[in-house]
């Protein structure tokens, strides 16, 4: 019996973060549901067990159900007839299994028919949905979408549209434009308000929408007339029950195949204002991305661990000149460095997950009371953390299971290239990771502030405080020495003033930054727990210290005059 | 209407997974290197009923099982999928029981819950592979029984029509309630655990289960009956010792051995559609197949 969740001990160790305590204390407002819904917890612990419990499951179904369908599933692909989307067999059969084990709305609120479980034990079931078949993580992960009605949708929206994807329906974001893809304030689709019937139309076209015939959608509009940027729009709800909307087609994509990528029409559809009118852009869909940003850093990490799994165990299976070619240190090398990758950016995932976890928390106890000055303090505290590391594990996680991706064809040598092992399908898949909810490109943009406000500096000097144990200590002391010369680029850049230097630098030094601070995180996990992160963390830190050698010496004599090489 | 379904279900040492340290010097299974489960089969015996509950609202589904007190786990896994409760029997003098000693014992836990319309079995356990339970417990409760289900098609007034999966083919039968059900492997297979029901019924044990954690929450938990494991002994049951465990078996095993296949002789087979066919014809008789 395959399970996911049993067979990856590090996922324990995360889940058992000590800021856990704090965490399911501020999600469960001191266990108050107790009475009354019979599956809530009665303290800390039982919580804990709970989300042990529920992680088991979760690790049954991929291991069981979920990953054996993939390859199918990628095969055979959702089909598109009549404006309407039938998912691939096997999609269906994952989708029935997630809803009858109550896997959907995990993070909504009991009232809603959700487990209000907080993010971290939930973006460890995305990273183990993920393993399992990466596509089906989007049709999974979408219920991330309540997430947002959650925070925006008034109390009868909540009820009517929350509860139903509690039920197992299913959700899409539609944002994407033909003209509107990373710069959204384009985006046309027109929203009319009938004075008549007091309701809104929806008319126009979208494209590239992940799981386009969901059963509610949120879509980005344009509401005021004659606007031509993000302050023109505002959010809508659309219930597929009310039609309107059809699918065009499916595009035919390199990876995650079973999830269909839609292009959809409005008629004429009816929907809803979500929130407020003209912050649909500038305030949802920002919160929107965020936490869809965090879930495609689950998926690089569940992509990287099913990369690394598959290296090595057909590395422990295949033999040349008379052995295993695990034996060989060309061949170790890359697994410990795919390793590494993995551990390193699974740490990162689950240390933002909780800082994210932290001050959505204390924002949604700000919805029932005035926090006190010290949890106003936490949630600012978070807050910005958050915002500064979400770029991090989004990017850097998403090229991790990239690289790790093309590591474990390298490591089937020609058998890799063929369509026999499944490595061939997490290389497709992986590849999208760095390009959905933000290229890389975009997370630097996103990351780049925290790097020149010394915003990361300020944490990478906090973690260098931490205590680690004695044979770490040599480790902790390069990344000191790594973290003065990512200062130095950063003060050589920001001397400069010039905004193009800046840019061409940026994703220099948002690497050094995020590598330093993955390192810190894995020499705490490796005091924790060595047995599971010691090695990677030898080998982390010194990846890292090549990497920031390589990137410092790259911006060292980076001149002004030298950018004239590199325009087009 | 609901309707009342009583599920026969039984803990097992996981055969599937056999290591080389399965089975002990004397021929008897080495339980500690084997994990105890869930009846597969008995699993597909749960989802059928689950479906019955699904399409007829108030119907209630009960696990029984009999084993030492541990075997409370199958009547919580069961739960954990949306069984509304269970009876563990368990009693020193229920051990040793062979198929028919266990078929009395269950036979009298059904009487003593009375009122069912359904009992639903595995079609066999994998650790004694008799398929002998489900129809002995019919005989002793003088009850109908349609064995090797597959599906069912059916269930209204009374009637029942299912699907059985038998050599060579399928064959729909109808039955009137009450009726024993054996539920074959090629059923529908169990739906998952629920996050819900876990977290709701995780500390439901029997009386003679230790729980710490049980003992912890016991403020909490007081007056949540839905907890409590109903637990019986053969008093419990009003059963006859006689009848029951080592000495009501009549079953004695002689010798047990390991059985290694080895191929004796090679045989060439062409790829001619003769030798194809003959070939299939002989798996097929010596039911290596089908």
């Amino acid at each position: 019996m395959a399970n996911f969740y049993l067979d990856t001990p590090a996922l324990k160790h995360h889940l058992n973060h000590p800021l856990m305590k704090r965490i399911v204390e501020l999600k469960e407002r001191n266990y108050r549901d107790k009475d009354e819904y019979d599956y809530a917890p009665m303290d800390f612990e039982d919580a804990m067990d709970s989300y042990d419990r529920v992680l088991e499951i979760i690790g049954e179904i991929c291991g069981e159900i979920i990953a054996p369908n993939a390859e199918g599933v990628d095969h055979e692909g959702p089909v598109c007839a009549n404006g309407r989307v039938t998912y691939a067999s096997g999609t269906k059969a994952n989708l029935e299994a997630v809803t009858k084990a109550g896997l959907m709305g995990v993070a909504m609120p009991r009232r809603f028919g959700g487990l209000n479980f907080p993010n971290v034990p939930y973006m460890m079931a995305a990273d183990m949905v993920s393993r399992s078949d990466a596509g089906f993580e989007n049709l999974w992960g979408l219920q991330d979408c309540a997430e947002t009605l959650y925070e925006f949708g008034n109390e009868d929206q909540r009820m009517r549209y929350i509860t139903r994807v509690c039920q197992g329906e299913t959700m899409s974001m539609d944002l994407t434009e033909p003209d509107a893809g990373s710069d959204l304030q384009s985006v046309m689709l027109k929203a009319t308000y009938n004075e008549e019937d007091g309701c809104w139309y929806l008319n126009g076209v979208k494209r590239f929408i992940t799981n386009g015939d969901a059963d509610i959608h949120l879509v980005l509009a344009r509401s005021e007339e004659g606007t031509k940027d993000g302050r023109g729009l505002s959010m809508f709800i659309y219930d597929k029950r009310n039609g309107g909307v059809n699918v065009r087609r499916i595009e035919n994509k390199m990876g995650i195949k079973g999830s269909p990528t839609c292009e959809l029409v409005f008629k004429n559809a009816k929907a809803e204002l979500c929130g407020d009118r003209k912050l649909g852009l500038i305030k949802y869909v920002m919160a929107l991305m965020n936490g869809a940003r965090l879930g495609i850093a689950a998926q690089s990490v569940g992509l990287s661990q099913a990369a690394y799994n598959e290296a090595l165990s057909y590395a422990k299976d295949r033999k040349q000149f008379g052995k295993a070619i695990i034996e060989f240190p060309a061949v170790y090398e890359i697994l410990s460095l795919m390793k590494a990758k993995l551990d390193a950016s699974r740490s990162l995932l689950y240390e933002t997950t909780r800082f994210v976890d932290m001050y959505k928390a204390l924002d949604d106890i700000a919805k029932e009371r005035k926090l006190t000055p010290e949890e106003r303090q936490e949630q600012k505290l978070y807050s910005k953390l958050a915002d500064s590391f979400t770029p991090l594990a989004k990017g850097l996680g998403s090229e991790f299971a990239n690289q790790n991706a093309y590591d474990c064809i390298q490591v089937h040598g020609g058998s890799g290239f063929m369509k026999d092992y499944t490595c061939e399908r997490l290389y497709r898949d992986a590849r999208i990771t760095s390009i959905y909810e933000g290229t890389t490109q975009l997370q630097v943009v996103a990351a780049i502030r925290y790097v020149t406000t010394g915003a990361y500096l300020a944490k990478i000097k906090e973690y260098e405080t931490l205590e680690v144990s004695e044979d770490l200590k040599g480790l902790q002391k390069q990344l000191v020495e790594m973290a003065e010369k990512y200062a130095k680029a950063v003060e050589y850049v920001s001397e400069a003033k010039d905004q193009n230097l800046l840019d061409i630098c940026a994703r220099k030094m948002v690497e050094m930054a995020g590598y330093i601070i993955m390192a810190h995180l894995l020499l705490q996990d490796a005091t924790q727990s060595p047995e599971l992160f010691k090695t990677s963390a030898f080998v982390f830190v010194r990846y890292v210290r090549g990497e920031v050698e390589k990137n410092s010496s790259f911006i060292s004599d980076f001149k002004v005059e030298d950018l004239a090489n590199y325009v087009k | 209407m609901g309707l009342k379904i009583i599920v026969l279900a039984k803990q097992v040492p996981d055969t599937r997974n056999v290591g080389k340290d399965a089975m002990n010097a004397d021929g008897t299974i080495n339980r500690a290197a084997l994990p105890a489960i869930f009846n597969p089969e008995d699993l597909n015996a749960l989802e059928l009923a689950l479906r019955i509950k699904d399409n007829n609202p108030g119907t209630t589904v009960s696990i029984l099982t009999m084993g030492p007190a541990r075997a409370s786990e199958v009547i919580r896994e069961g739960m954990y999928r949306g069984a509304d409760n269970g009876y563990l029997l368990t009693d020193r003098a229920f051990a040793g029981a062979d198929t028919l000693a266990t078929s009395y014992a269950l036979a009298t836990a059904i009487k003593k819950i009375g009122g069912y319309d359904l009992i639903i079995g595995g079609r066999q356990a994998i650790d004694g592979d008799t398929a002998q339970v489900g129809p002995q417990v019919a005989e002793k409760l003088g009850l109908g029984q349609i064995t090797y289900t597959e599906e069912v098609l059916s269930l209204e007034n009374g009637k029942i029509t299912v699907r059985r999966h038998i050599d060579g083919g399928i064959e729909v039968v109808e039955g009137t309630l009450p009726l024993v059900l054996t539920v074959n492997g090629s059923a529908a297979p169990c739906r998952p655990r629920n996050a819900k029901l876990v977290q709701k019924f995780k500390y439901a044990t029997s009386k003679s289960e230790e729980n710490p954690a049980k003992e912890k929450y016991a403020e909490q938990l007081k007056g949540k009956d839905y907890l409590e494991i109903t637990e019986w002994s053969v008093a419990d049951v009003d059963g006859d010792t006689k009848q029951c465990g080592l000495s009501g078996s009549p079953t004695k095993v002689k010798k047990i051995e390991n059985i290694i296949f080895q191929a004796k002789e090679s045989k060439t087979i062409t790829g001619s559609d003769a030798d194809v066919e003959n070939l299939i014809i002989e798996l097929l008789n010596n039911h290596t197949i089908g």
